[in-house]
């Protein structure tokens, strides 16, 4: 019999009265993903990370991890660990009380494991400070301590970097594809596309409480396609052609910054470029361009086409 | 897998890291002293109340004195600041979320929690006991107590019938702490639990001196504080303890029963 995925999510809805905090979203996490689950502010996100570790109860659907139902109790927690939000502690504990507190309600020997853990996110010369005295990252990176003391096949961090300096958001970066370099599936709840690009092969973006994109990350950029940017001699007469051309679609630019086009394949381009040569508008520039994942967060969250960032550049004149 | 016995050491602990927790003890243990001082130093005594008389022929007369002041506020305050605060303090700190993706069940949270409230109570009550005693006996000595029957009671046997009737006291005690964990469980600040549980422990102190309301009186918390004063009749008078023990039951148990469905019902988000 095939292994229950870390996490399945079906028709999960939350309502708090008239508003719908999540509005029956799927979601399949399999194991060994570095899951994104995108979206921006109040889209839904951290409601949903609740559901899945059994802190609020769905008003309908389902979650399961591993198999098992959170609602159900903690044993369906086996194996999970995470936080939502920024990670809380007992700010008149110190770090290593509160990992013993939690390693306590952990058993199966977390105690043992709680000096390694520190040395891990590199905060065991400050373990014996109370947390009221820590910065946010150093919060953060406690968070991640006490989720590692579970020894977790599965993580969720929602937000891991928020609050964290350039040096601190690199840190988690790396303790985080170290993790995953380990074994472990992680659900990455975040709003830096940056972060989710670097880190994760699948994603899913929720908008409004629904999903709107679940897959692979690669297959999400494919979909988009690739647009290009084209100047010439002649913007106004290029543009003429170009909307004349089969296998050439969506063409626009405003005047002064080019001409914007898709293109079915590269053959309909190449055929594109000869009819310019022979229409007098002579090619200074052509660019295919790659739609950024904030590009395509945009789309999908928004519904409103961003700009896309050159991948390579091919210019010349003719 | 860790349990109750776990998370309820583990709630102790965060007990003693709290500064509230020794304000209470501090006051159940300096309110004995500055009572005993005082009396040392004025040369009266408290004839209003029952054993007030004697404070100055025994110390075993002193607990028994302080039993009956700490009823209208001190006492139950005392109960409150833990109780009121076990719950909500979690609300406070965001911790809540943090304990509860542990594996240890919701239930045997709430378990663990309310059993450190009421071994905190406990211990208040215990502390003044002990501390008015032995502050009791240094100023007045070791002698007879005469009961409110008027017989004279041996020094050893008041001593037991003392240690009875602080048994006896944690009834209504107790019962206050299941409502401070009710409040603590659904107002989620502290503040207002605290308040809330002083409020409704003078607000049936009230009730029981309104003229028109006596026959409620025997069923009242704030009566069951005078139970103990049974113990201290020749022969011993079951019937007002017996009643404190249902009464009280009555009071608690619903309270810590809805806590309880609120707290393993409640959803976790951010306050």
């Amino acid at each position: 019999m095939a292994q229950a995925p870390p996490i399945e999510v079906r028709s999960l809805v939350k309502r708090y009265g008239e508003i719908v905090a999540v509005d029956h979203v799927d979601l399949t996490v399999n194991e060994g993903d570095v899951f994104g689950y995108l979206g921006p502010n109040g889209a839904g996100k951290t409601t949903s990370l609740r559901m899945m570790l059994g802190l609020i109860r769905p008003t309908a659907g389902s979650v399961r991890l591993f198999g098992r139902d959170p609602q159900l109790g903690v044993a369906a927690l086996e194996g999970v660990a995470g936080f939502v939000e920024a990670p809380s502690f007992y700010p008149y504990l110190s770090g290593r009380l509160n990992l013993e507190l939690l390693a306590a309600l952990d058993g199966g020997g977390a105690e043992d494991r709680i000096d390694e853990v520190l040395e891990v996110v590199q905060l065991r010369d400050r373990a014996g400070d109370k947390v009221k005295g820590y910065s946010h990252g150093m919060r953060q990176r406690l968070g991640i301590a006490s989720a590692l003391l579970r020894k977790p096949r599965l993580l969720l961090l929602d937000e891991p970097a928020t609050g964290l300096d350039p040096g601190g958001m690199r840190d988690m970066r790396n303790l985080i594809r170290d993790l995953s370099g380990h074994g472990i599936t992680v659900l990455l709840s975040s709003h830096l596309m940056n972060e989710v690009e670097e880190l994760c092969n699948r994603v899913a973006i929720i908008r409004d409480g629904s999903v709107a994109y679940e897959g692979e990350l690669a297959e999400l950029r494919a979909r988009a396609g690739v647009s290009y940017r084209l100047r010439t001699t002649d913007d106004d007469r290029a543009r003429g052609v170009a909307a004349a051309q089969s296998g050439i679609e969506d063409v626009g630019g405003a005047n002064g910054e080019g001409v914007s086009f898709t293109a079915r394949d590269e053959e309909a381009v190449a055929a594109l470029s000869l009819a310019l040569a022979e229409s007098s508008a002579l090619i200074l520039e052509l660019t295919p361009q790659q739609a950024t994942l904030e590009d395509l967060f945009f789309q999908l969250t928004e519904g409103t086409p961003a700009p896309a960032e050159p991948v390579a550049v091919a210019e010349g004149s003719t | 897998m860790p349990g109750v016995l776990t998370a309820y050491r583990w709630e102790l602990r965060k007990l003693r890291a709290q500064k509230r927790t020794y304000l209470g003890l501090g006051a159940a243990a300096l309110v004995p002293i500055i009572f005993v001082v005082a009396l040392a130093a004025g040369g009266g005594r408290p004839n209003d109340v029952a054993f007030g008389h004697y404070v100055h022929d025994t110390g075993l007369a002193v607990p028994l004195v302080l039993l009956l002041f700490g009823s209208i506020w001190l006492f139950p305050l005392i109960t409150a600041l833990v109780a009121g605060d076990i719950v909500a303090s979690e609300d406070r700190n965001s911790t809540l979320k943090m304990i509860l993706t542990r594996s240890v069940d919701r239930q045997q949270i709430f378990a663990a929690k309310t059993l450190a409230a009421i071994s905190y109570a406990v211990l208040a009550i215990a502390i003044t006991g002990a501390v008015a005693l032995g502050a009791g006996i240094l100023a007045s000595g070791f002698n007879p107590i005469t009961s409110l029957s008027g017989t004279e009671v041996s020094a050893s046997r008041g001593l037991l019938l003392v240690g009875a009737s602080l048994l006896v006291y944690l009834l209504p005690i107790l019962a206050i702490a299941c409502i401070g964990v009710l409040f603590s469980t659904v107002f989620r600040n502290s503040g207002a639990a605290i308040v809330g549980t002083l409020m409704f422990s003078l607000l049936l102190q009230l009730v029981g001196i309104l003229p028109g309301l006596g026959g409620l009186g025997p069923y009242l918390l704030s009566t069951q504080f005078n139970a103990w004063q049974g113990l201290l009749r020749t022969p011993i008078d079951w019937a007002p303890i017996a009643r404190s023990a249902w009464v009280c039951a009555v009071y608690a148990l619903p309270a810590i029963t809805v806590a309880a469905l609120v707290f393993l019902r409640r959803d976790v988000a951010e306050s």
